[in-house]
């Protein structure tokens, strides 16, 4: 699994890196097959004086309701592990993007059905330009589907039951906020697509 | 409550994604389609995150919320307009958001208190800037009816476009080529969808940067009420 370090982290004590660890290992609320660490979603955790631990959380999304869920599995399971004050403090800075999904989490998300997001990793900021969809080109006097909101042109969203690249999209918006719902044109499966962030 | 311009420009920024948000609720159980229930409401929900982080920033969230009066509103007269038919709040989102991600690219560009914010949200709003730029193609470019539908919604919501570039006190960014920028976008996007830019006037003698002090035209209370109402009946109720 690859650890992710965030620019805020300074030299973590022997109990912050398990204390990191444990709330890392909470699953998410909504797709539990993740970790919170693989969402990349945990920033920090400090020690600070009387055994009070911090954790810094940041939404994927600004009205993500399940960071309040998050918030209470954290303080459950460090209070487990003993520890007498937990105080979760959501940060904004540096936004959360798609990119912080670890690989293994992609991976995991793939199995569950979810197409996982395309990597933008890109310095500085990226030039979104969205267009018409292929669902438009169906529709009389509608576009042609123009390039993906983020990502390299050659790099399609792929179908996570059979592999295939030929998928369209249904609607931007799907059962939350951080899915868009496509369809497979080979095995004809609608799926989830964890969008760009 | 000291009103600071910085509580003002949280005020005016929070109540716009309030307002909006709540209104896009509205259309909970009635869109037209299920996969656009779902889009509204998530969009929706993107708003009602800003506005939670944005009047925290000013004051007592739910205290903001729920227990101001309609003249301490200081959201712009566009975002409260009714839902009329889709047509009408495809209209509203596109010119709001096309608004709201030109200024939150801005904020986000600073180093103000709103970066932080801005920066997580303008990725959120380019969703909704799209969605409502490819319903604005396919019924502006569709079916007679829905063409009409679109032009009168263009021309009805035209009205209330200039007021969003009257300058928040507190909102340090350069409104003028805001509303460059602005005009341009929507513009490109109405021509495309075979829509006329309307020629109307961007705004009423009576409606110039009026609700940013607190003036809001008569279907607000109305929404006010509706929001209000559960909260003022039992204070402190909680799910």
């Amino acid at each position: 699994m690859v650890t992710r370090t965030t620019p805020f982290e300074g030299q973590k004590t022997i109990l912050e890196e398990e204390l990191h660890k444990l709330a890392g290992s909470v699953p998410d609320p909504e797709l539990p097959v993740l970790t919170l660490e693989e969402l990349g979603v945990l920033r920090a955790v400090h020690v600070r004086g009387g055994g009070a631990v911090e954790v810094e959380l940041t939404p994927t999304y600004t009205g993500c309701p399940a960071i309040e869920a998050m918030s209470a599995d954290i303080e459950r399971v460090l209070h487990e592990h003993g520890v007498p004050e937990v105080t979760v403090q959501t940060v904004l800075s540096p936004a959360w993007t798609t990119d912080d999904i670890s690989d293994e989490g992609r991976r995991k998300l793939r199995e569950f059905g979810i197409a996982p997001p395309r990597t933008q990793r890109a310095t500085g900021p990226v030039p979104i330009s969205l267009g018409p969809t292929r669902t438009a080109a169906h529709t009389p006097g509608g576009a042609a589907e123009t390039p993906p909101a983020v990502g390299p042109e050659a790099d399609p969203v792929r179908c996570p039951h059979c592999g295939s690249a030929d998928t369209e999209l249904l609607s931007r918006f799907s059962s939350t906020a951080c899915k868009a719902l496509r369809r497979c044109l080979s095995c004809r499966e609608p799926f989830d697509h964890f969008k760009e962030l | 409550m000291t009103v600071t311009a910085g509580s003002t420009a949280a005020l005016a920024l929070g109540d716009d994604a309030l307002v909006l948000s709540h209104r896009l609720g509205e259309w909970a159980g009635k869109a037209p389609v299920l996969e656009e229930e779902v889009a509204l409401a998530n969009i929706a929900l993107d708003l009602l995150g800003q506005a939670r982080v944005l009047l925290s920033m000013a004051g007592d969230e739910d205290e903001l919320a729920y227990l101001r009066e309609e003249r301490d509103f200081r959201n712009l007269q566009l975002v409260e307009q009714p839902n009329g038919d889709f047509a009408h709040t495809i209209t509203r989102q596109l010119y709001f958001s096309t608004y709201q991600r030109l200024l939150y690219a801005e904020l986000a560009a600073g180093d103000g208190q709103f970066a932080p914010l801005a920066a997580k949200a303008v990725k959120e709003v380019a969703y909704h800037q799209d969605h409502a730029e490819q319903w604005t193609l396919r019924l502006g470019d569709g079916t007679a009816e829905s063409h009409r539908r679109m032009r009168e919604a263009c021309e009805a919501l035209w009205r209330y476009t200039a007021e969003m570039f009257h300058p928040v006190e507190g909102v340090d960014v350069n409104w003028k080529d805001l509303e460059t920028s602005w005009l341009e976008s929507v513009s490109a996007v109405l021509r495309r969808a075979t829509l006329d830019v309307p020629e109307g006037p961007r705004s009423g003698a009576w409606t110039a940067g009026a609700g940013r002090q607190g003036l809001h035209t008569e279907p607000f209370g109305r929404m006010l009420a509706e929001m209000q109402h559960l909260h003022r009946s039992h204070p402190g109720a909680s799910w």
